[in-house]
């Protein structure tokens, strides 16, 4: 792995990675990812986050749907556990609770290949605090 | 199109079940249902302007809906597409109805400072921290500031630590650089030892690289080419994202020898906790990692002076650390710009106890108790009643409803009898026993007591035998003058923070909830029906149909009677299990 050897070089490295997140965070990209976190914290992993994760990474694959699945820290929704939040090319993120293997593959089969809702939306109830 | 419907409890009970099914019938008779699709979702967190009802995608939001508007939401929105202004929500300063949920921010309590990248970033992936702005805060410092301007800025943010103490980290860091010596120690708090707290636990999990940007920062500043985070070995995933991490930045070079040209050095390694509570405390957490006993010594020499292995060191909380990198990089303006006169900044909640969104929070200092139970936290469960909030676990005290609408912060909290603590709330209905609740929290203290002063290791023994006393119902009215004159011995005489603080729960119980005491001491009774050795079982003879099902049911054969005659309970013998009271259709045995 390269050094980051200056503040340049962080700034450079800043920039490319900020490109690459934005192309996927606007769904702007070509190839149009769907994206999917899910909350990894103790709390998501206790209440079956892990097997909800496996299960979203077989499926998609083998229902052939180009996904980028990736593990983030708590969403601050512990009572809903264990929860993901799906984006869909050009749409905003939207986060779904009490997510179990059912509940994956309706999100798979409604959401994600379709648009339409399902039960067990959470609305973000907080501000993030944005890049600069 | 769809039509978002909060199903959280709040809004629930106000019908939204009704409101759902309205909905569905009105578009079904429109034939409207391919077309526009009605989804119950979670808490909005707006639970006193519900029920909530959000159009996509033009985020419309109606808000106090009631079934009978349904028709007319479903004619003029969904058909004619005008919006039914009576329903908007208003600016309560503008009067202005709002229509786009995404212009209420307003209504969102909750600003994500400290958890800016948690459930955003993955956490084992630098890369998507540097994204995020990630490590330029760190760069800023060496580049750009000498460490008294970078200290100059954390003291001007106002930011103060979060680890219970509140003192200013700014005047901490300034007062450790001016010890010289040829080593100093930057030291991370990750034994959170509060029960209920999972604050640390979650920045860890979640944003590991924002604690360990902020402790190379501070190591900067005060000279320290060392830094160690003490965690506890419970936290096994928060370690070993930690690992990741720390190797993540060793081989960016962000970690290591000569960080960015800058010629500073900084390296971070862990130590492990057993997960004592005392361990937590500064001196004592610096002995344990020595490899001594986790036992506090007197301060001063304060840490800053004579810390790990009797060099200056600077011990901060990892929600501390965590704020660090934002204030360099959105200004300490910026950061001061947020809370109260004194305590600026957010503070993350762990939300637990009797309360329906159980999670973590984070809100502005000075957000009221109310808006964080009922609004974020979306009311106690079941619909019960509120009865009282501990904060700052077993070294803090409880607020009750007539503190709902105190700002929440440092001082304010210790004017109210109770304090931050690390930031664990522990909601509390009608039907929890605030002696019960005081018990509960010496019987920890004891466990934890380190036993090195008597104060704390006597003193909270004999206080929790009095309450024992008093939850049995043998507690007389001298009873409750010793735990308020043993209380303030304690608090007076010990050692360390553990003990001075331990009788805070017994305290404020007694001042908020004193009637609570009285019942259990004159009436014997327990008026939350807790506290089973002041329970009594009874059969009602006039509801008694004699159908045997309690006693065939009773595990200690507690209960005789014949068939269709009345039965008996022989108190003597009764575990108060309430296998009875489960089994009776006729409502006919009753606890006194
Ligand atoms: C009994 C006791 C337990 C403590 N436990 C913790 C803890 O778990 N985590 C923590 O950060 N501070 C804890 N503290 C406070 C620390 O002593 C110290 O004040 C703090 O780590 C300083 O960091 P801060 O200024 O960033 O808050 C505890 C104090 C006492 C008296």
């Amino acid at each position: 792995m390269t050094k980051v050897k200056s503040l340049a070089d962080l700034k450079k490295m800043q920039e490319d990675l900020q490109a690459k997140l934005k192309v996927r965070e606007r769904g702007t990209d070509p190839e149009g990812y769907v994206r999917i976190k899910v909350a990894m914290a103790t709390c998501g992993i206790a209440s079956g986050a892990k097997g909800v994760m496996e299960f979203l990474i077989d499926e998609l694959d083998k229902r052939n749907i180009d996904t980028l699945i990736t593990q983030t820290g708590c969403m601050g929704y512990c009572y809903a556990e264990p929860t993901i939040e799906v984006t869909l090319p050009n749409k905003e993120p939207v986060v779904f609770g009490y997510v179990d293997i059912r509940k994956a593959d309706e999100i798979i089969e409604k959401y994600i290949k379709n648009g339409e809702f399902v039960e067990g939306i959470i609305p973000v109830n907080y501000e993030s605090i944005d890049n600069n | 199109m769809h039509l978002l419907v909060c199903g959280g409890t709040g809004c629930k009970s106000s019908a939204s079940d009704t409101i759902v099914e309205n909905l569905k019938a009105e578009l079904e008779h429109n034939s409207l249902e391919d077309d526009v699709q009605v989804i119950m979702t979670g808490c909005f967190g707006f639970c006193e302007q519900g029920p909530v009802v959000k159009v996509m995608p033009d985020n419309t939001f109606y808000v106090r809906v009631t079934p009978g508007d349904v028709k007319e939401l479903v004619a003029e929105h969904i058909i004619k597409g005008r919006k039914v202004r009576r329903l908007l929500y208003e600016n309560p300063e503008t009067k202005e109805p709002v229509s786009d949920s995404k212009h209420m921010g307003f209504y969102r309590k909750q600003i994500r400072v400290a958890l800016r990248n948690c459930g955003f970033i993955n956490p084992e992936n630098i890369d998507e921290y540097i994204a995020r702005d990630g490590y330029s805060a760190l760069a800023k410092a060496l580049g750009e500031l000498s460490p008294q301007q970078a200290i100059d800025i954390i003291k001007k943010s106002g930011l103060r630590g979060r680890g219970g103490g509140g003192f200013p980290t700014g005047i901490k860091w300034e007062l450790t650089s001016k010890f010289e010596a040829d080593q100093k120690y930057v030291v991370c708090n990750a034994d959170e030892g509060d029960p209920g707290a999972f604050m640390d636990r979650s920045v860890l999990e979640g944003d590991p690289h924002s604690v360990i940007e902020a402790m190379a920062i501070c190591g900067y500043c005060i000279g320290a080419s060392k830094g160690l985070v003490y965690i506890r070995a419970e936290y096994p995933l928060a370690i070993e994202r930690l690992k990741i991490a720390i190797k993540q930045a060793q081989e960016y070079g962000l970690l290591g020898l000569d960080i960015l040209g800058s010629k500073f050095s900084f390296d971070i390694s862990l130590r492990y906790g057993a997960g004592a509570f005392v361990c937590g405390e500064e001196t004592a957490l610096i002995h344990s990692m020595e490899g001594h006993r986790g036992e506090p010594t007197v301060k001063p020499p304060f840490p800053a002076e004579s810390g790990y292995m009797k060099k200056p060191t600077v011990v901060n909380n990892v929600e501390t650390y965590a704020n660090v990198p934002v204030i360099f990089n959105k200004g300490a303006d910026w950061f001061a710009s947020i809370g109260t006169e004194k305590s600026k900044g957010t503070k993350v909640f762990a939300l637990a106890g009797k309360i329906n969104n159980v999670g973590l929070i984070e809100v502005p200092m000075g957000t009221s108790l109310k808006e964080v139970i009922f609004e974020i936290g979306g009311g106690i469960k079941n619909n019960k009643e509120f009865k009282a909030v501990q904060t700052g676990g077993p070294s803090g005290g409880c607020l009750t409803s007539k503190h709902l609408d105190t700002p929440i912060d440092y001082d304010n909290l210790i004017a109210s009898g109770s304090m931050m603590g690390s930031g664990g709330m522990i909601v509390m209905d009608e039907d929890d026993c605030m002696v019960a609740m005081a018990r509960y929290y010496l019987d920890f203290t004891v466990d934890e007591s380190c036993g090195k002063c008597s104060p704390c290791r006597i003193g909270t023994m004999r206080l929790k035998e009095i309450l024992d006393k008093i939850i049995k119902g043998d507690g007389t009215m001298e009873d409750i003058d010793r735990l308020r004159n043993l209380s303030s011995v304690i608090k007076d005489s010990s050692l360390c923070g553990l003990g001075q603080t331990a009788p805070n729960p017994v305290l404020s119980t007694l001042d908020n909830f004193m009637n609570e005491y009285l019942a259990h001491v004159k009436d014997k009774k327990c008026p939350a029906g807790r506290c089973k050795s002041l329970m009594i079982y009874k059969v009602i003879p006039e509801n008694c149909v004699g159908c045997t099902a309690c006693a065939r049911n009773c595990p200690v054969n507690a209960i005789s009677g014949e068939r269709k005659q009345t039965h008996f309970i022989d108190t003597s013998i009764c575990i108060k299990c309430g296998a009875c009271i489960e089994r009776c259709k006729f409502n006919a045995i009753v606890i006194n």
